[in-house]
Order: C-alpha cells, then sequence, then structure tokens
C-alpha cells in the first residue's frame, strides 16, 4: 500500500439547509491553517432548504488546486444522491456514508471502499434537541475526516474556539459531536486512510477569502461611496461585504456619520440609474449585479456610454439565458457586456481570476471609468465570487491617489472662456467634464439624444458621426490601459491556449499535463477588454489557438475573432458551460481529441504519472 | 431640444434677488414646445420660484426623462447642469445624484407617461425614500411626442382627439403619493401662476420628496372637448383647497402668520408655508383628512388644487441613511481608504 500525501480530493455529498456549510468551511480552512495548497467548491442548489448540495476539496501540495474530477473519498450524507454519487467515486476510492440505516445492497459498488459511521445514532444518542441532533451530524462527520485524514485536530480545536468564542454551549456540543465522529473512525477503521495530510508551509503568506468579499474591499479602497444594487445571486455577499466593510471604516471618527451610502434599488434599472447619477455628480459609485440585472441596465448603460459619464459595475455572472441557474457558475455575459445597450456601443471589461486579483481591479475599474468617462465590467462569476479560494495577501500601496480623470476645477472653469462638453479631447478621445455645484460656466445639458460635440442636440449627420467616431476611438485607446494579458511561453510550444477569469487554474494545469504527454503549448490569460496589441501578437505568432471558456457559444472566441486581426479558423474553443467550476481533465481531454492523439483512459493529474492507479493495497 | 440661445439684454430696470441676479438669470434656451403649451407656463413659473427663493444657479440641478415634458430643463436656468436621461428613469439618477451631493438643489421634471407609466415603480420608491427634490409632473393626460395616445393618467371617459372614449382608470399621483407616504403634495394648474409660485417655493425648501402635479394641457393633442385635462375643463372645474404662501426664513411677515384660522407649517430651514382659505373639514398635514377630502371633490369631477399635504417630520434619504452632512463627493480619499496597515490586519481574518 502507498501512502499518497497532500494530493487528493473528496467531495461531501449533503442536503441544503441542514447545517452542512459550516462543517465543509471547517475542514478546508484547517487544511488551509496546516500550510496546505487546497481549494474549497461549493456547489449548491437555487434552493434554501432541502435540495441537494455538495463540497468539493482538492488538496495538491504542487498547488493544483482547480477542481478535481477524481475524488478518492466520497462523504454521502444525502440519500437522494446516493446512487450518484457512489458512481463518482474513483476506482479504489473511499466513501464515508451513514450507516446508522443498512444500505441499500443495490448501490454497493465493487472497487470502492464503504466506511459506515451512525453518524444518525450517535447524534440521537448524544444530543436531545431535534434540530441540534441535525446540525451536530455534520460536525460529526467532520470528526471522522479528521481521524481518517490526519487533519490536525489542535487546529481544528481551535477554530471551533474562534467561531464560538462566547457561545459556551454551541462551543461544547460541537467539541463533543467532533469527538463522537473522530472516535468512532479510530476505533473502527485504519486511521489514517493510504491518502491524507501532512503540515506543510505553504500558506504563510496566503490568505482564504471569497472574490465577493475581495471585491467589496477593493472598493472600500477605491474610495467609493455610493453603491445601488438590487438582491440577486450571485452577488449579493458582495453588496453585504461592502456594507461590513463600510461599517467598520467608513464611520467618520469626527462626526459618527457615514461616509458612504448603499441604496437598495426597486430594479436594476434603478440601480444603474443611480449608479449614473451619482458618478455623474462626481462620486465614485458602483453596483453589483449578475446577468439578469444586465440585461435590465442596458437601457442606461447606453446613456452612460453616450454621454460619458462613468459607472462601475460588477456582474457575477451565474448560469443564463433567462433566469437559468442562479447558483451556478458560468461566464456567459462575455457579449453582453461588451456590447450592452442598443445602437453601436462597447465597453471596457476587466476579468479577474480570482479574489486576489477582484481586489486588485476594483480600484483599476474605478481609474478606468473615470479616465475614459464610461462604464467599466468587473466580471467575475459564481466560483471566484462565492467560493473561498488560497490566494497572496492583499497588498495596497499607500501612494495610490484616484485617477478622477478630467475633471475642471473652480479655477479652470474660470478660466476658460466658454465650456464646451465633448471639445478639447485629449491622446485618449477623452474631453474634459465639468460637475455641477461648481459654476454656472460650467454647466451644461447631459444628453443621450444625438448632440454634437458641443453637448447641443443635433440631427446633423455630420456632428452626430463626429462624436460616435471619437467615442470608437475612446474605446481603442482604452486598450493600453486595461490589465495587461498573462503570457507563459514554454520552449517548442507547438501551439497556443487562450482564456479568462477563473478558467486560470485549470488551464495551467492541464498544460502542464498535456506538456508531460508531448503536447507543449503556451499561455494567455486576458485580463481586459478591449485587447491590446499583446494579445494580437499571441494570437498572431500561434498556428492553432485553443480557446478555453465557459459558455456554450464561445463568447471570448467571437469576441477575439470581432476586435482582432485573427483568422476565425486558428481559433479552437474548448467550452465547458454545465455550470461546475472548470477542471483541467476538460482542457486535456479537449486538447487531446483535437490532435488525435491517443487518448489515455485514466486522466492524470499534474505531477502524478498518468494511468496510476492511486488505491494499491 | 436645438439650443436657440435668446439675446442677452437686461434692462436695468430689472429688479434683482437677494443674489444680485434678475430673472434673466435664471431662464434658459428657447422653448421648442407648441404655442401655447402649458408646460412653456410651468417653465415660467419655476423660473420665477428659483429668481425669488434665490438659489444660486450653479447650485440647481435639473433632470428629466423622455417626453415633452422633459425637454423643459433645458428652458430654465441656464446656469444649472441638466440630464435628460431615458424614459422614465429619472427618478433614481436624481436619487443617486443626490446621494452623492446632498448640497445641491434637484428639481425633476416629468410628465404623466414618464412617471404613470414607463417609470411609476422609480416614482412611488423615489417618493419612498423621501428623497430630497422638487418633482413636477407636467400631466396632460396625453403621450404627445408620440402625438396623441391616452396616458395612465387620463380620466375614465375623456376623450382623444379622435373621440375614442378612455376606458381604464386613472392613475392619480396625488392619491399614489398619499397612500406610500410622499411628504409633501401639491396639485396646481399651469394656467394659475400666483398659485404655483409660492407652490413651487416651498417644495424648493421642503426637506424631502416635493411632489407638484401640474395639471398643463396639451393645446395639440388634449385641449378639445371631451378632455379633461384641456384649459376649458380645468378653469370650469378646479376647486382650490388652499391658497399657499410662503415665507423665507427670518422675514419680517413671520410676526403676523398664525391668525385667521390660517394653518401655518415650519419647514426645516425655518421658512413657513402659511396656508389661507382652508376649508374648515381640511387640515393639509392630517393624510386621512386630506384622503378624504379629495375623495368626496374628486369624485364630483373637480379637479383639486393647491398644497395639498405637508409633512416636514420624516426624514429624507440622507437622514435615514446618517449619511455625513456634507456632499460624499467633498469627504476627500485619505478618510475612505482604510490604507495599508489595517488591509494587514484585517487579513488576519481571513487566515
Amino acid at each position: 500500500m502507498r501512502n499518497r500525501v497532500n494530493d487528493f480530493a473528496l467531495k461531501l455529498a449533503n442536503v441544503n439547509g441542514t447545517g452542512s456549510a459550516s462543517a465543509n468551511g471547517l475542514l478546508m480552512q484547517a487544511i488551509f491553517r496546516m500550510g496546505i495548497p487546497v481549494s474549497g467548491k461549493n456547489l449548491f442548489p437555487s434552493n434554501i432548504q432541502g435540495l441537494p448540495t455538495w463540497y468539493e476539496i482538492r488538496v495538491n501540495k504542487l498547488g493544483y488546486t482547480a477542481r478535481s474530477l477524481d475524488y478518492d473519498l466520497m462523504v454521502a450524507m444525502n440519500s437522494q444522491t446516493y446512487a450518484r454519487d457512489i458512481q463518482e467515486v474513483r476506482e479504489g476510492g473511499y466513501l464515508l456514508y451513514d450507516s446508522s440505516w443498512p444500505l441499500d445492497p443495490a448501490l454497493l459498488r465493487d472497487g470502492v471502499h464503504f466506511l459506515g459511521v451512525p453518524f444518525a445514532q450517535l447524534c440521537n444518542d448524544n444530543f436531545r434537541d431535534p434540530r441540534e441532533r441535525i446540525l451536530m451530524k455534520n460536525i460529526a462527520y467532520a470528526g471522522t475526516l479528521v481521524a481518517a485524514l490526519q487533519v490536525d485536530m489542535e487546529i481544528v480545536a481551535a477554530l471551533l474556539e474562534e467561531k464560538y468564542a462566547g457561545k459556551k454551549k454551541l462551543s461544547e456540543s460541537n467539541t463533543r459531536a467532533l469527538r463522537l465522529g473522530y472516535d468512532y473512525a479510530r476505533d473502527h477503521f485504519d486511521c489514517p486512510l493510504p491518502f491524507h495530510l501532512e503540515k506543510m508551509n505553504a500558506n504563510s503568506d496566503k490568505i482564504l477569502i471569497d472574490g465577493n468579499t475581495a471585491i467589496a474591499l477593493g472598493c472600500v479602497y477605491a474610495g467609493a461611496t455610493v453603491a445601488a444594487w438590487y438582491p440577486i445571486t450571485p452577488s449579493t455577499s458582495a453588496m453585504d461585504a461592502f456594507k461590513v466593510f463600510c461599517e467598520k471604516y467608513r464611520k467618520d471618527p469626527e462626526t459618527g456619520r457615514n461616509n458612504y451610502i448603499i441604496i437598495q434599488a426597486e430594479d436594476e434599472l434603478a440601480a444603474i440609474g443611480m449608479v449614473i447619477g451619482a458618478a455623474w455628480n462626481g462620486a465614485r459609485a458602483f453596483t453589483s449585479t449578475a446577468g439578469p440585472g444586465i440585461s435590465l441596465m442596458n437601457e442606461l448603460l447606453g446613456l452612460a456610454y453616450y454621454a460619458e459619464i462613468p459607472a462601475v459595475i460588477i456582474d457575477v455572472e451565474r448560469v443564463g439565458p433567462s433566469t437559468g441557474m442562479p447558483t451556478r457558475t458560468q461566464q456567459g455575459d462575455l457579449l453582453e457586456c461588451a456590447y450592452a445597450s442598443h445602437g453601436d456601443t462597447k465597453h471596457i471589461l476587466l476579468f479577474p481570476s480570482n479574489p486576489a486579483e477582484c481586489f486588485d481591479f476594483a480600484p483599476v475599474a474605478f481609474d478606468l471609468a473615470e479616465r475614459f468617462q464610461t462604464p467599466v465590467f468587473l466580471m467575475s462569476d459564481l466560483d471566484i465570487g462565492m467560493n473561498d479560494w488560497v490566494v497572496p495577501r492583499l497588498r495596497w500601496n499607500d501612494g495610490y491617489q484616484p485617477d478622477r480623470g478630467r475633471v475642471l476645477s473652480l479655477e479652470d472653469i474660470e478660466n476658460l472662456p466658454k465650456f464646451q462638453r465633448y471639445t478639447g479631447e485629449d491622446e485618449n478621445q477623452v474631453a474634459p467634464r465639468t460637475l455641477p455645484g461648481v459654476h454656472p460656466k460650467g454647466s451644461f445639458f447631459t444628453r443621450g439624444s444625438g448632440h454634437n460635440k458641443f453637448g447641443g442636440y443635433t440631427e446633423i449627420p455630420d456632428e452626430y458621426r463626429e462624436v460616435m467616431d471619437r467615442l470608437l476611438k475612446k474605446h481603442k485607446a482604452a486598450a493600453k490601459f486595461v490589465p495587461a494579458p498573462i503570457i507563459q511561453h514554454r520552449p517548442d510550444a507547438t501551439f497556443g491556449v487562450v482564456t479568462l477569469g477563473g478558467c486560470d487554474p485549470a488551464v495551467r494545469e492541464a498544460l502542464d499535463v498535456l506538456a508531460e504527454r508531448g503536447a507543449v503549448g503556451d499561455f494567455m490569460r486576458v485580463r481586459g477588454f478591449p485587447f491590446d496589441d499583446a494579445v494580437e501578437a499571441f494570437l498572431a505568432e500561434h498556428e492553432i489557438c485553443f480557446v478555453i471558456e465557459q459558455n456554450r457559444d464561445a463568447q471570448l472566441r467571437s469576441l477575439l475573432t470581432l476586435e482582432t486581426d485573427v483568422p476565425k479558423d486558428k481559433l479552437r474553443s474548448i467550452l465547458v458551460y454545465g455550470g461546475f467550476p472548470l477542471s483541467a481533465r476538460h482542457v486535456v481531454d479537449g486538447v487531446m481529441e483535437e490532435f488525435g492523439l491517443q487518448h489515455k483512459p485514466e486522466f492524470a493529474a499534474a505531477g502524478r504519472p498518468a494511468g496510476e492507479v492511486p488505491m494499491e493495497e | 431640444m436645438p439650443s436657440i440661445v435668446k439675446p442677452v439684454a437686461t434692462h436695468p430696470s430689472f429688479q434683482r434677488n437677494q443674489l444680485g441676479l434678475t430673472i434673466r438669470d435664471y431662464e434658459g434656451t428657447m422653448s421648442t414646445l407648441c404655442a401655447g403649451c402649458g408646460h412653456d407656463s410651468i417653465t415660467a413659473a419655476i423660473t420665477r420660484a428659483f429668481w425669488e427663493v434665490a438659489t444660486p444657479p450653479h447650485m440647481i440641478a435639473k433632470l428629466s426623462g423622455i417626453g415633452c415634458s422633459s425637454k423643459t430643463p433645458a428652458y430654465f436656468v441656464n446656469g444649472a447642469h441638466g440630464l435628460n436621461s431615458a424614459h422614465g428613469r429619472m427618478p433614481p439618477i436624481a436619487t443617486g445624484a443626490n446621494a452623492a451631493n446632498r448640497e445641491i438643489v434637484y428639481i425633476g421634471i416629468s410628465g404623466d407617461g414618464d412617471s404613470l407609466s414607463i417609470g411609476l415603480g422609480h416614482l412611488c420608491h423615489a417618493i419612498r425614500r423621501n428623497v430630497r427634490m422638487v418633482y413636477v409632473i407636467e400631466n396632460n393626460g396625453v403621450y404627445g411626442l408620440t402625438k396623441g395616445q391616452f396616458s395612465a393618467s387620463a380620466d375614465v371617459g375623456s376623450k382623444s382627439k379622435r373621440g375614442d372614449p378612455n376606458r381604464m382608470a386613472p392613475i392619480d399621483s396625488v392619491m399614489l403619493g398619499l397612500s406610500i407616504g410622499a411628504t409633501f403634495i401639491a396639485r396646481s394648474f399651469s394656467g394659475d401662476k400666483e398659485q404655483l409660485v409660492p407652490i413651487l417655493k416651498a417644495a424648493i425648501s421642503h426637506r424631502g420628496f416635493a411632489l407638484v402635479d401640474v395639471i398643463s394641457p396639451c393645446v395639440t393633442f388634449n385641449d378639445h372637448e371631451g378632455s379633461t385635462k384641456s384649459y376649458l375643463y380645468t378653469r370650469q372645474h378646479e376647486l382650490k383647497a388652499t391658497e399657499t404662501d410662503f415665507v423665507p426664513p427670518a422675514s419680517e411677515i413671520l410676526a403676523q402668520i398664525g391668525q385667521n384660522g390660517a394653518v401655518n407649517v415650519t419647514m426645516h430651514d425655518g421658512s413657513m408655508v402659511r396656508f389661507k382659505g382652508v376649508p374648515p373639514n381640511y387640515d393639509p398635514t392630517d393624510r386621512g383628512k386630506v384622503m378624504e377630502y379629495l375623495e368626496e371633490h374628486q369624485g364630483k369631477g373637480e379637479v383639486v388644487t393647491g398644497l395639498l399635504y405637508l409633512d416636514e417630520s420624516f426624514p429624507d434619504l440622507h437622514e435615514m441613511n446618517k449619511t455625513t452632512e456634507i456632499a460624499l463627493t467633498k469627504v476627500p480619499y485619505r478618510k475612505l481608504c482604510p490604507g495599508a496597515a489595517a488591509l494587514d490586519r484585517l487579513q488576519e481574518d481571513f487566515r
């Protein structure tokens, strides 16, 4: 029997609304504190109580923490999904189930080890309150996993203590439940299992954070003062976090009053309207939403684009079209956001790949919105936004000053013979603006109707076109200012891979696996739209580029085809859009298939030889 | 909205307000609406009101949606910023503007299509938030710019220009406002500047959302016989429930009010609204009584006008949110950014 340390995946199948999330989060956090690279993916339903929900944990000492599809251990706590969950365990893997009731023999599977722990029985014997009996089952299975996987018990105990500080009874119950599962495992199984954990030191400069929290923090640091939103999954927690941070950091120490305002709007049409009104007045304002919200915002996004008013829109993408699957992830809003609104419009998009970039890109989004006087979309998604990621500690440069763009001061206006809104553009085609309340000479009539460069109403073709042509040039000029793509070349690469956002870890892992198999590819992750020259150059230097993204219609590929000179047939799509985060296997399989390479039966995660049967006993 | 510039000619005899400005300083570009349009009279009343209150022009922001009414912010106070937005969306844009800078006086100009159909939801929620602004509905019962369709304020039985009667019940902004907590509700008539100017002045001083619905006949599409929003119909059926005097803060008149059974309401800024000629069963500060009165008289086909309801005690958007007392746009960045040291401390929670 060969031990496998710090390299395995487990999946926990639960019923939502039963309190499993805190047990699963506890395990994930404990592994993080053990210094081991880890990821946790919450695959949850659009429901409050009763439907199936899963949590996946992958640990990998080499740092490959994209979603795994190979589960060494399944914690099957949901009888509704038993049959399917059992099928997902890899050959030679383990399944942990509640043995308070006999397992249907029809569900047994050869080649899988069944570990039964009578969780319900243990909790019924030890707890009296009916709700507690249910809740504590989760902590009990966490206890079993602590024993089976060799999670550091001291760390788990410390986490429980922090979590229930000041709640003595809860703390005692949790500790007792943890011990029940732990002791049962130690008494009945050969602990630890062949795959298990050992402390490392990979996380000393890392944090555990979700993208929505990070993006909200970024907005606080960027100096946003006005936030308007309408509740929508999966972006709601971003505004919740913004509120928490504002309560902490934005109460004026001198007056005790709030240096921010958060308005829950009546709908997304209003939310973007509030952002536009506030930005027109000179505030840094933003909204957070998801695809359905963007659909509603389309009308006023056109106003902001045409009248040249800054706006920051956080889009935490979910599965569309229509209501789609609100709690599942996708990158399906790329085209919608790039060209939002009727008529000729083009917007600036930023594509963070993880929570750290969510934080970093938030001030960039505000800077660009004000520099270019236009809407900027910060494109996150449910996987980035709602899952906890291990990322480098966030850094802040105290020398940062917001780029407020070209705004005329009182003195500037006084010295002007006459203010004409869309004249005097700089090299980036941006004309200076004035704010209300400064000087009567700076006043003008902002309008979404046809206007000439002086800001006056027009229906004259040449005057209309002059403004529209400048707007197009202005959009192009923004390419130099959006975050540059991340490019990694490998010697002897024969193809390129282009991706964006949260696909990053899976694609990088896949490229390592492919390289081991002799298919060597270069990597590019685009981080902004409009595309800059480096994107164009990468596409030009490869004969074939795979474009990997999470939507059906190859929206990034479409955008590249429309907005660069790349020939369409050079770009091959690998599309994963079922709603769960991307895995390296999807990418490896897609590339292998395209090249007609021999398809190996067993996918191996990077760093592990292909074809290795993980469980040899 | 062509910007037709009016000739600059200020006669030395023109009166000057406290800021030394003449009424010409509160005018805008030339109107392009139809000759005789009620909206132009409202524009004149707004111009007058701002001049009399002596608001610095650059401290006014004019916002509108889409429609004939929404063109009019171009026609008053040239020295103020204007924002002509999208159909029905002016209330949220004004809300955001106000959220960012509470020091500016906001006036939104809307119509019955803009406010009572496409933007009805937004209007309701701006009222609920008590966003401090003057909100004028130039109400003519008809869509002018698209040539004569009924709007949601058309009365049952009112006839279109082609003779078709409207069969659906109207949305009455006054009753709507009363039912959802509006703190300042007035109805007036574009043909009655004497009534409208003091109402607008009071609206400017009001600490919250001031809803001013002005019957404003459309001379092109809704001024015919059978219309209930025509000049003739309004003149024949108008019932003035209240007469309003607006008394600025620290004015000499202050000592004289409170006599002859008048109702006085002190505004947040120390000014006062004096209701004269109030009927015995009417109290403009009692929502229930106002509703009862309106039900009774509107049921008889009367158009009840005046400053109908006023509540100065309700907090506005900023008071509800405990926002800093200066404009948020004036808070320096150093107060907004917690800095690197705070970030380091915070991240201990993310371990």
